[in-house]
């Protein structure tokens, strides 16, 4: 089991694209579920009707559309490399770019599906636009109860309502306004799977060669900020690691267990393979005001990537 | 370095999806306890307000303080607050960053539960439906006949279907309807403003303090994984502890004090300290319970600075102002030490401790208990290799604490 667990986990994390579009997935199904089981609640008063569905229809896609940023790894990478200081590695604003053209494309997901249903269901535009419908081209207005046409009109989304009893009237309007709503929602799910199929299609024919680069180093640097992460979380373990073991030790009272003497008193050498070992995972940073320097440093000042490998200097030429 | 690889992610994917984990759960625990409550407005005007905000208000005060019960990381936190300075000194940034993600956990359960509460709209028509203006329904204000008491009295049922007897003043669907799009609107304003007060919280963030916050992220992932590490170290050593001891009572029963004894006096090879070395290692020079006590009690009034030492230095002399106490409790035992190091020739002066020593035993024999004694203490004695030629000290000695220790002492001071 622990096999298995440990192939998907580095399945996931291996490929933060992969992780994404499965956080994206996953909120564009909240966000069916949202719906689904929201109570949609049309007032039927002719001064709140519209407020109220085109709030339904727009401010629960704001919301997500947020989500989605939030939950994005890339924001975190996006926000961190646009507002570093420059330190001795050159910013790059076209890695910017795509890191927010990406975490855009993702985060409008979510937001689209609501919209989507909420025209293709129909509830909303009916509450919305119902008092817009001429009636006259309906039969069976109930116009035998005095109150004005715009409030008739305005109690059409609701079915409990007396007035429309034994008439067919309030089912044929809110057919019309349906009809009108899918047809919307359709024209706008055709045009985005267009725009897709074109962008995509088009794509590779500008400037293939740069989006190739900028795609690798953003991916570098989202890579390069999990690994210090999992550097520091190592290191943290092996600090705590050394510092409880010394205090245990420190609290004997002898000063000859480190004397160089007889093996007898030593503890034991069999430690010494795996102190080692622990040595070099500490990478030398021992202290705290040295853990602070290195965090430091390493927001102020990242170092150049790959200054250290040959041919680094050339490349970079190249990408002027 | 594949495996270290691994460890890492799973510790920290652990570590936060644990914590993510209980979050999702409780949030989810949360939408299903509002969904099987059955809610019970009690149509009375006098009682309707109460009941209704209080059902708003009240579970998500609970689900809030749930959640700082079920989180680990309070007990930290406030240990952290509390704890004597020591020779390690407190960051409040760090404290600020623990409570505001502890804070931030806890407040999603809540946010669900007032949320669903909101979009359902029962809570508010229970509440509201009193405070309702007729006139909206174009309603005849007056021309109903009735008393102010009395039109309170019908308002209040709104939210009971069936007892509801007003229907020929005003409709108890539109009514309904109406309270119920208000509570809505209420709901999604509600999720927007904390939506957005998140996004401004998590992504602009990094504009400001970001190099602060990798401190106080990984001070305070330290703190954690160092308490962790200190049980799990606690847990060896008394497995080790326990078993050396019931070893030497079996052997001291038994007369027979075998291949432990055999293995310290042979000075022929070092391989013959690996297996009982294991189990001795483990202890770490701790095997004493008064020095396991100090080890506990100074654990959390003098922690450890965070400054490792290098090996090769002395190990005395780490817990500066902290030993002082420790040396005043063993000055009074001071007498009762006994001084040998293990590896001697069983010389033994003074006698044996009273208590959990590893190496007390009944029998009395003085060769044979001498040389497993106690820790390898600061008291040597002549015959023993293992004096401290700096300075050469007697057994029983007061002041050689405090000596060895201040040289050993400005031995590290030297070094760092």
């Amino acid at each position: 089991l622990m096999d298995r667990l440990k192939l998907v986990l580095q399945y996931f994390q291996s490929n933060s694209e992969s992780i994404s579009n499965g956080i994206c997935i996953i909120l564009s199904l909240i966000s069916v579920k949202l719906y689904t089981s929201f109570d949609f609640n049309c007032p039927c008063l002719p001064q709140y009707n519209k407020m109220y569905a085109l709030g339904v229809m727009f401010v629960p896609p704001i919301i997500l559309f947020l989500l989605g940023v939030l939950v994005n790894r890339h924001t975190g990478v996006l926000m961190e490399e646009w507002v570093r200081p420059l330190g001795k590695r050159t910013k790059n604003p076209a890695v910017v770019k795509f890191l927010l053209s990406s975490m855009l494309q993702r985060s409008f997901l979510a937001p689209m599906v609501w919209i989507l249903m909420t025209l293709l269901d129909g509830k909303c535009f009916i509450c919305a636009f119902s008092m817009n419908v001429d009636p006259k081209y309906f039969t069976g207005i109930p116009n035998s109860t005095g109150l004005e046409l715009i409030k008739i009109m305005a109690k059409v989304p609701c079915k409990e309502d007396v007035i429309f009893k034994n008439s067919s009237f309030r089912k044929a309007v809110s057919r019309y306004v349906r009809c009108y709503s899918q047809a919307i929602g359709w024209s706008i799910l055709l045009f985005f799977i267009f725009l897709g199929a074109v962008g995509r299609v088009l794509k590779p024919c500008f400037n293939h060669a740069t989006f190739l680069q900028t795609r690798y180093w953003s991916n570098y640097l989202d890579i390069e900020q999990k690994l210090f992460d999992e550097t520091c979380v190592l290191h943290a373990r092996d600090f705590a690691r050394k510092c409880v073991m010394q205090f245990f030790e420190s609290m004997q009272e002898d000063v000859t267990v480190r004397m160089p003497l007889s093996s007898a008193f030593r503890p034991s050498t069999i430690h010494n393979e795996y102190e080692e070992e622990e040595e070099e995972r500490l990478h030398g940073i021992t202290r705290q005001d040295q853990v602070d320097h290195l965090l430091q440093t390493w927001y102020e000042c990242k170092p150049e990537p790959g200054a250290m490998m040959p041919g680094w200097r050339i490349f970079h030429l190249h990408r002027m | 370095m594949d495996k270290f690889r691994m460890m890492a992610q799973i510790l920290q994917s652990n570590q936060e999806s644990f914590m993510n984990g209980i979050c999702g759960v409780m949030a989810l625990a949360s939408a299903q306890l509002y969904t099987s409550f059955e809610f019970n407005c009690p149509c009375i005007p006098e009682y309707n307000y109460s009941y209704g905000i209080s059902m708003l208000v009240i579970p998500p005060i609970w689900f809030f303080l749930l959640g700082f019960v079920l989180n680990n990381n309070v007990s930290m936190l406030a240990e952290e607050w509390k704890r004597p300075v020591g020779q390690r000194r407190k960051d409040p940034a760090v404290m600020r960053y623990m409570c505001v993600s502890i804070s931030q956990r806890s407040l999603i359960a809540p946010a669900v539960w007032i949320s669903v509460t909101l979009m359902d709209g029962k809570s508010f028509l229970c509440a509201y439906s009193m405070d309702l203006d007729m006139s909206e329904f174009g309603k005849n204000v007056s021309g109903h006949g009735l008393s102010q008491e009395d039109l309170l009295r019908t308002l209040a049922k709104i939210p009971c279907k069936h007892i509801y007897d007003g229907q020929h003043i005003l409709s108890r669907e539109a009514a309904t309807r109406y309270i119920c799009c208000i509570s809505q609107a209420f709901g999604w304003l509600f999720l927007l403003i904390i939506t957005i007060a998140a996004f401004l919280i998590r992504a602009i963030r990094p504009c400001f303090t970001q190099a602060a916050f990798l401190k106080t992220k990984y001070w305070s992932h330290y703190v954690d994984t160092e308490r962790k590490v200190f049980d799990e170290t606690c847990t060896e050593h008394a497995k080790g502890f326990a078993k050396i001891c019931i070893k030497q009572y079996f052997e001291g029963i038994s007369g027979e004090i075998q291949s432990f004894h055999d293995n310290l006096h042979g000075d022929d090879s070092d391989d013959e300290d690996d297996k009982p070395a294991t189990e001795e290692d483990k202890l770490m020079g701790v095997r004493r319970l008064d020095t396991m006590n100090k080890v506990l009690w100074d654990w959390h009034t003098c922690k450890p600075p965070l400054t490792l030492r290098k090996p090769g230095d002395a190990s005395t002399g780490q817990n500066g102002d902290c030993s002082m106490n420790a040396n005043k409790s063993q000055d009074g035992n001071v007498s009762d030490k006994t001084d040998l190091n293990e590896g001697q020739n069983g010389f033994k002066h003074g006698y044996l401790n009273p208590g959990l020593d590893i190496g007390q035993s009944e029998l009395g024999k003085e060769y044979d208990n001498a040389s497993f004694s106690i820790e390898q203490n600061g008291f040597t004695n002549k015959h023993s290799n293992a004096s401290t030629s700096q300075n050469g000290l007697m057994n029983g000695c007061v002041s050689s604490p405090s000596n060895t220790q201040k040289k050993a002492w400005a031995v590290y001071y030297s070094k760092v």
